[in-house]
């Protein structure tokens, strides 16, 4: 097999004196024509480096390569070696032989030019196209990543498009300067789960039709595992395994790639569900929400007047028991935060009934934020923090408030000299826990959990979620666990409700709504789930966009119907099923 | 156009405001009219004369009198009339505004024209020796005094070239466009030696900023050549700011340029406004910082405008 592409102790520094200061310390592998080689490994691992050698991109970013070679054979059949090569050549060889595309779709376009412009550019520069021929191979280009109306598209501004077309237009450019081999920096890390499925089709696609190798990088080896023909595990900027790709997740010798194969969180279709705390009726709930409504003027001209609205959550109504936990799934802009923020009165809702049973506390209701980082005050001390809710209760400082501090910081897992300390001196993982003493400080009966647990890495990820479910049994709390990751979800909820544009569309027992989905959205959510199992997917390009909610002036939606799926389980019914 | 009109019924609204604090504020200062249009012989003055005197331009009466009727002249286009120049207000106003707003221009052209290419330079060309330059250059355009690099030009013109720089009588553009230039380009060069410094340090720091962004990877990524990636993906972006800094200072140079036009005997807005406070020829004070008022939100309003032209992600008047 002669390769395409040959990297040898590949060694790239940083800063003044870069030998010393290296992030990717002798990487070395061969990628043949049309295979696609992943690359994963965690943050700071050296993945996205070594990628960006490849083109000599690092060079913009301050790197400098101080060791080994990357020898690519041209269109042309000449070999080059890039890391000896000058700019000149190096801009021939950017997109015209190694095509790229970046992790943030949403700063990754410019926005001052319009998509078409930016298509056309990769066009002109790599095809010799010009003029009226560049527009039409640019329309061409977005029919091909399935963007509808491609023709009208063309003049849109990147801010006028969702991070999922985005992340198409990104590829568009890729299919128009037709390069032999892409480089796709964890091309959907910030997209939502099925626009994912729906990026990763379209590359498999590609993969497939023009014959291109691809270097895949991310840190979700599940997600790898679907389109990889070869992988590389990298940790510290070196590889410490590489293989076929079967090889290496059914037989993994190094120690990292197992605990990497283990950390990864598996969605198991319904199967590992809690067992504990089944629904049992007769319970009163300690909330209930009915026909819930929130809706956000869109205000134009000079008075100000609604010319519409944006209905982030529509009619929406759910129930929870003390002690239950429900998750709320769905997809960003589904409502599923404006939901529970309504619960807490954070926003007013626009119509609807919202009945708490306030049983032990005046204030029953607390919250979980999703980012420790930014949730926590960086110039209180815990003390301080954990008696935030308690003075803005009627309390004060004393002894017994002390007592309760350091009990509920015994429970969450952090030492008692905590209170002390601020919250830079304590971990991701530590700060989440001190957000939840902070949350159970006034003895709630609910507590909302938005998004809690996303931004930890997947190990800490797993003891947070142990210790709410040691919480949930010692206090009585019932849960509104929202989150976009069904493997969390399916740990932690005994009921899950499916939000999809403002409405929820399926609700019910867990494992049932997990194992056999009725509403085709939580189908479609469920079947893009990435899993390990399922390798080298024949993805189907499935190019369902999701409905805009910006309703005009006076639009009500019809009333919902719904169908018994099971004994605790209800289906939405679709308008064509 | 909604927008347009929006803003531009906001401006009798900022300029009544103007107006009411210029006419106190004035007024606080000790002195009056007379006294400074006599000098000395003022002392000469009947209180019969003088009353007469007062009676005749009107300042006589009470403030908000004075003010009313000011008010009331305004709305029929009359500012009153100058006690220096014995004119209408506007008429002695419109005759020294050409110069200013040339001068204005003039200056703020060489500063774009040096100070972006200059900026955009040394970004590309970070901690090199070529941003070292630019940016030892900048600081020491910001920091020289406006007077200082006047009387530099005007040595090194007439001491080492021999040619004195035409001073005397004003000639505008559309009697002699060439002895125009050759009175206005020497000062312009000074004002914009300042400017340009600004301008530079603005730029650098925006394109810094811009450089380093996703879209400039993703440009290089498609092989766009380094000119491209600097002129046609970079540079629109870090227009804002240099836009916003050009606005404030050409706002600042139509308020007239008083140093500049003192040295090189210029008859601009900066040297009128001067000689207006220290006659204490109040309708001519007022007058002119209404016009200079004025002047500043047009500038301000069209730096608005354009932010909108720049960047498609700007729509104006909110949603």
């Amino acid at each position: 097999m002669s390769a395409l592409l040959s990297v040898q102790g590949l060694r790239v520094g940083f800063g003044r004196d870069p030998q010393r200061s290296e992030v990717v310390k002798g990487v070395s592998f061969d990628l043949g024509a049309g295979q696609t080689l992943g690359i994963v490994g965690e943050s700071g691992s050296g993945k996205s480096v070594t990628a960006l050698s490849i083109n000599r991109l690092v060079d913009f970013g301050g790197g400098r390569i101080t060791g080994g070679s990357i020898v690519l054979e041209r269109s042309d059949g000449t070999p080059l070696d890039v890391t000896k090569a000058d700019e000149s050549s190096l801009i021939h060889v950017r997109g015209r032989d190694i095509g790229m595309i970046f992790q943030e779709p949403m700063t990754s376009l410019n926005p001052v030019h319009t998509i078409g412009a930016q298509i056309e550019e990769a066009f002109r520069l790599n095809r010799g196209l010009s003029g009226r021929a560049a527009t039409l191979a640019a329309r061409d280009a977005l029919d091909r990543v399935r963007i509808p109306d491609a023709a009208q598209r063309l003049g849109y501004f990147p801010h006028q498009l969702s991070g999922g077309m985005r992340q198409r237009v990104m590829i568009a450019m890729v299919i128009a300067s037709n390069p032999r081999l892409l480089i796709a920096d964890e091309p959907t890390t910030a997209l939502d789960v099925t626009v994912q499925a729906q990026v990763m089709a379209l590359l498999a696609e590609l993969k497939r039709e023009m014959g291109m190798a691809m270097i895949f990088i991310s840190h979700d080896i599940g997600l790898v595992a679907g389109i990889a023909d070869e992988i590389m595990v990298m940790q510290s900027g070196q590889a410490v395994e590489q293989g076929r790709l079967n090889d290496v997740l059914d037989r993994p010798q190094h120690e990292y790639t197992r605990h990497l194969l283990e950390a990864v969180p598996h969605f198991n279709g319904g199967r590992a569900t809690r067992s504990d705390g089944k629904r049992t009726e007769a319970a009163t709930p300690v909330v209930a929400v009915d026909d819930l409504v929130v809706r956000f003027p869109i205000a134009r001209g000079l008075f100000r007047t609604g010319a519409g609205s944006v209905h982030a959550v529509d009619g929406v109504e759910f129930d929870l028991l003390p002690g239950e936990t429900l998750g709320i799934v769905g997809e960003s802009g589904s409502g599923k935060s404006t939901a529970a923020r309504a619960v807490l009165g954070l926003v007013k809702a626009t119509r609807g009934r919202i009945d708490i049973a306030a049983g032990r506390s005046r204030r029953p209701v607390q919250m979980v934020f999703q980012d420790p980082f930014s949730s926590l005050n960086p110039r209180l001390d815990v003390e301080s923090l954990l008696a935030e809710p308690a003075i803005a209760n009627g309390q004060r400082v004393d002894e017994k408030l002390r007592q309760r501090m350091m009990f509920l910081l015994g429970r969450v897992g952090l030492p008692d000299d905590a209170l002390r300390r601020y919250p830079h001196q304590f971990s991701g993982g530590q700060r989440q826990r001190l957000c939840i003493a902070r949350a159970l400080m006034l003895n709630p009966d609910v507590v909302v959990l938005d998004e809690a647990v996303s931004a930890l890495d997947v190990s800490v990820q797993a003891r947070v979620l142990d210790l709410l479910i040691d919480l949930q049994h010692e206090f009585g709390l019932a849960y509104l666990f929202i989150s976009h990751d069904m493997a969390v979800v399916e740990r932690i909820a005994h009921r899950i409700a499916v939000m999809y544009a403002g409405q929820i569309v399926e609700i019910g027992d867990a494992a049932a709504v997990l194992s056999s989905p009725q509403h085709s959205y939580t189908r479609r959510l469920i079947a893009a789930v990435p899993a390990i199992e399922r390798r080298q997917a024949r993805f189907t390009i499935d190019a369902t966009q999701v409905p805009s909610l910006v309703r005009p002036a006076g639009f009500e939606p019809a009333p919902p119907q719904w169908r018994e799926a099971g004994a605790d389980h209800r289906v939405r019914v679709e308008a064509n099923p | 156009m909604n927008y347009l009109t929006q803003r531009l019924a906001t401006f009798p609204l900022i300029l009544l405001g103007v107006s009411v604090l210029v006419f106190v504020s004035i007024r606080l200062i000790p002195g009056d009219a007379i006294t400074a249009m006599l000098g000395t012989e003022a002392g000469l003055l009947t209180p019969d004369q003088r009353a007469s005197l007062a009676a005749y331009f009107g300042i006589d009466q009470p403030i908000y009198l004075q003010y009313g009727r000011w008010l009331v002249g305004l709305f029929s286009g009359d500012l009153g009339i100058s006690v220096t120049y014995g004119r209408p207000v506007l008429a002695v106003i419109l005759e020294r505004f050409p110069l200013t707003l040339e001068l204005a221009l003039l200056s703020m052209v060489i500063a774009l024209c040096v100070g972006i290419p200059a900026g955009v330079l040394a970004a590309t060309r970070n901690e090199g020796p070529a941003d070292l330059g630019i940016r030892v250059l900048a600081m020491l355009g910001q920091s020289t005094p406006s007077f200082v690099v006047g009387l530099v030009i005007i040595f090194v013109l007439s001491v080492v070239f021999g040619a004195v720089p035409p001073m005397g009588i004003f000639t505008p553009i559309y009697v002699n466009p060439l002895v125009n230039l050759s009175q206005l380009i020497f000062p312009a060069i000074t004002l914009g030696f300042a400017f340009a410094a600004s301008v530079t340090r603005i730029s650098r720091s925006a394109m810094l900023d811009v450089l380093s962004d996703d879209y400039v990877r993703t440009a290089r990524s498609k092989g766009a050549s380094a000119r491209s990636v600097i002129w046609r993906h970079a540079f629109p972006n870090a227009l804002i700011p240099v836009v916003t800094l050009s606005g404030i200072e050409f706002g600042y140079l139509l308020g007239g340029a008083v140093i500049v036009e003192q040295i090189f005997a210029l008859p601009g807005i900066g040297r009128l406004v001067l000689d207006a406070i220290s006659q204490r020829d109040y309708a001519l004070v007022e007058g002119c910082v209404l016009f200079i008022a004025l002047n500043f939100l047009i500038v301000n309003l069209l730096v608005d405008l354009a932010y909108a032209a720049l960047d498609p992600r700007i729509r104006l008047g909110g949603r």
